[in-house]
């Protein structure tokens, strides 16, 4: 009766595809796509750390060296420095004068549409650093030292800090770029003048443009959402990373008032245990986002799994009538039934009510305002968002379990809570291994459970920075931003969710079976 | 003796099953009781009766008073309607287009960098949201998009920055064999050719989940929308309009109005899921069935 002797379907080919429909889902589920990202993070981080591993035993075996992907990375780079060394020495006058003028070497050999882009980039770099940039760039190692005065009655504005601080960043973003598209250039040169040497012709502009929708279609398919990426993602992280090094905060508002980098301070503020540190407040709001989401994903996963059994019973009938039932909850916009039954669960709601009239309960049950209470009504409300997800996977991988494991089990006279133990929920939990991870950093990270229910609340005076009893990090953070405008921490505790998820992620991946023992299910 | 075997397992299954039927409708009324709660409510007048909350479900007598409000001048919940359907709309239809343009560039071409941009798009996609919900404020200001602009502001923000979100299309374009593109191309076909004219008619389901999940996200988006459009009635969508009813204490007795209000938007919405909902478990598994 042993699961692992009774199959015989083999990993890969079989297995794979439940794996990816549990990571599609779990897409699907969180209200931010990007859940599914972290894992995909860990499968690369587990990729470098293996390649070490495997480097070792590669060498020894066949004497090759193994690259790891940060090793390949640099190697590249070498390359390309190598590239800008030997264009120079061996390359025609052309080639040289690019070094300076961008595209002048394209554009001299008939390249015009590439030269001209060259030229343009180059052109717009500097009206750009001369114009915008440069007064920005210059004081980003203060933020600012001009203070906004008022003079007579009339405020004359210093420097904006903030802005120094964000155009800062782009700028030195933009410098980047520039060197960029200098090596690119060069490498241009480069190859222009190696087909020319080989006496090949080089392709007309014509049928460069005509490339944008063929060979190079993925640049042009790429630059627009690269762009929107940049801008409304990248520079804004970047951004509020480097705020967490500042003193950016309620008394430090730009315009009127400067704020300046303060190092490692809002971290050290962080960690302190005294009565106006934020120590004790970020260990309760931690431990509790770390239990919570313990229990939400564990708790909504076995109760899904066993609802889904249930209908995929033999002999029930209605089996679309009930899944119906359960997936309304999916598509009813959940700001409207969190909201409905946040009132339900309230003092003077419905089910205090009821239980009153009733004679059950004599005073309202304080489903919200005690702080132990909160937390089990909100692990409980969760479930009943939980399972209707988890029965819709479950459904589908149910069915993939061959029916021949369970035949051969019940020959040997096993009853059905042993064939769920040793065939269902093995074949489960190995299936769906990755899927609870991203569940896991999901409910890490799960805003609008959390925000829609309680706001975090019950407040306390024991905490600090308007923490609450049922704050996770992101709600926490969210009221530092918006309430408190206490920006400084709301960076840092950004970048401590950022090392928490990563961590777990990281712990979790290994420990899963699929990834420690690829061929365990065979 | 086997007759009898026979007979004693039907009776113990029948008995497994009248017992799981007993679940099952227990399951039910829990799942549907706050839906049932919420039609209820809202047809309990706040005038005649009370609009608070009150210690029975079924109103004394059915109204519709608080459709009348809802839909009346007295408040802006139509606008608040159109704003959200605007920016569902144009979110759905920007955000399929620029989903497939990533997928289909990452999942049937090989470039330069490419490796490194999937990877680099998997750490940002560890930080927190929120946290450059200042940042973006200050960006759409400057473009006057806060405020009075909020609505073509919360498009913006959607569309730039979900060609991170490419995972599931990109695992469906995956599973469609290569050979199909290498035969297209041997006949003359370009790769934009190939794309248009091949694999975006092929990814139907892709393309209806894609669109549908893209479209109910803007109806629960409350933390960034009430964030730009702080202040100004007139560009909330209706999950920050109807929020404060709930939560705001000098709106005591608008709860009934925003169970009316909540069935409003919660009817067309889920119909439309329901519908697709072929297609939402289609896309998602389909990825993985075809391959």
């Amino acid at each position: 009766m042993r699961a692992r002797k009774a199959g015989k379907f083999s990993l890969p080919a079989f297995l794979f595809p439940e794996i990816r429909a549990g990571r599609l889902f779990a897409a699907a589920v969180s209200s931010e796509q990007t859940v599914w990202i972290r894992q995909q993070l860990i499968a690369w981080l587990h990729m470098e750390m293996r390649g070490k591993g495997m480097a070792k035993e590669k060498k020894a075996k066949t004497g090759r060296h193994f690259k790891t992907p940060t090793e390949l990375f640099f190697e590249a780079l070498g390359n390309s420095i190598k590239e800008i060394g030997t264009t120079f020495v061996h390359g025609d006058w052309k080639s040289k004068l690019s070094y300076v003028i961008f595209g002048f070497g394209p554009l001299m050999r008939g390249q015009i549409a590439k030269g001209l882009a060259f030229l343009a980039s180059e052109i717009l770099f500097f009206v750009y650093m001369i114009t915008f940039g440069g007064k920005y760039f210059s004081k980003f190692s203060t933020l600012g030292t001009i203070a906004t005065q008022k003079i007579k009655r009339k405020t004359v504005y210093g420097d904006n800090s903030f802005l120094i601080l964000l155009f800062g960043i782009l700028t030195i973003v933009i410098i980047a770029a520039f060197i960029l598209v200098w090596v690119m250039n060069i490498h241009e040169n480069h190859v222009e003048e190696e087909r020319l040497k080989k006496g090949k012709s080089l392709p007309t502009n014509r049928q460069f443009l005509a490339s944008l929708l063929d060979s190079n279609f993925d640049k042009t398919l790429l630059a627009l959402p690269c762009l929107g990426i940049f801008v409304f993602t990248v520079l804004p992280i970047i951004f509020m990373i480097c705020v967490a090094f500042t003193n950016y905060d309620a008394n430090h508002q730009s315009p009127t008032n400067l704020f300046t980098w303060v190092g490692l301070e809002n971290f050290r503020n962080l960690f302190s245990f005294g009565t106006n540190g934020f120590g004790s407040t970020f260990v309760t709001v931690l431990i509790w986002t770390l239990t919570w989401a313990f229990f939400a994903t564990f708790i909504d996963y076995f109760l899904g799994l066993a609802v889904a059994m249930l209908i995929n019973k033999k002999g029930i009938r209605f089996k679309k009538l009930w899944r119906t039932i359960l997936v309304l909850t999916i598509a009813v916009p959940q700001f409207v039934s969190l909201l409905y039954i946040m009132k339900m669960f309230a003092n003077d709601g419905i089910v205090n009510a009821y239980l009153m009239k009733w004679g059950w309960i004599s005073s309202p049950i304080p489903f919200w305002t005690n702080p132990t209470l909160a937390k089990i009504t909100i692990i409980v409300v969760n479930i009943w968002i939980g399972i209707p997800y988890l029965m819709l996977i479950a459904t589908g991988l149910l069915m993939n379990i061959p029916e021949d494991l369970y035949e051969s089990a019940r020959i040997d006279g096993a009853n059905s809570f042993q064939m769920f133990w040793s065939i269902t929920l093995p074949y489960m939990l190995f299936v769906t291994g990755p899927f609870l991870l991203t569940q896991f950093t999901g409910n890490l990270n799960n805003f609008n459970v959390i925000y829609l229910l309680t706001q975090g609340k019950p407040q306390s005076m024991q905490l600090t920075g308007n923490a609450g009893y049922t704050d996770l990090l992101v709600t926490w953070l969210y009221k530092m931003t918006v309430t408190d405008t206490n920006y400084k921490m709301a960076a840092v505790i950004g970048i401590m969710v950022f090392i928490v998820t990563a961590v777990v992620s990281l712990v979790v991946y290994n420990m899963l079976p699929s990834v420690r023992d690829e061929e365990g299910f065979q | 003796m086997k007759e009898k075997e026979y007979a004693s397992m039907s009776k113990k299954r029948a008995i497994g099953n009248a017992v799981s039927y007993i679940i099952l409708i227990l399951i039910s009324i829990i799942w549907l009781f706050p839906f049932f709660g919420l039609v209820m409510q809202s047809f309990r007048s706040y005038a005649t009766e009370y609009g608070g909350m009150v210690n029975y479900i079924i109103p004394k007598q059915f109204s519709l008073d608080n459709y009348r409000f809802v839909l009346s001048n007295q408040t802006n919940f139509l606008q608040w309607y159109k704003n959200t359907v605007i920016i569902a709309s144009f979110v759905a239809v920007l955000q399929t287009l620029i989903v497939l343009c990533v997928s289909y560039a990452l999942s049937r071409m090989r470039f330069t960098g490419r490796t490194f941009l999937m990877r680099f798009w998997l750490v940002l996609g560890m930080f927190p949201g929120f946290l450059t919900m200042i940042c973006l404020y200050f960006l759409l200001k400057q473009f006057g998009l806060t405020q009075a602009g909020a609505v073509p502001g919360l498009i913006l923000v959607s569309v730039a920055s979900c060609g991170m979100g490419y995972y599931v299309c990109k695992g469906y374009f995956d599973t469609m064999p290569k050979a199909l593109d290498e035969a297209a191309r041997i006949d003359g076909a370009t790769r934009a050719q190939i794309m248009v004219q091949m694999i975006i008619p092929l990814s139907k389901p892709i393309i209806i989940y894609t669109a549908l999940v893209a479209f109910m996200a803007p109806w629960c988006d409350y933390i960034f929308a009430s964030y730009v459009a702080f202040g100004n009635d007139k560009s909330y969508n209706v999950a920050v309009g109807m929020t404060r009813w709930v939560w705001t204490n000098d709106y005591q007795g608008y709860f009934t109005r925003f169970c009316a209000g909540g069935i409003l938007v919660a009817i067309p919405v889920t119909i439309l899921f329901m519908c697709l909902q072929k297609y939402y478990v289609e896309g998602v598994t389909g990825g993985a069935v075809k391959g």
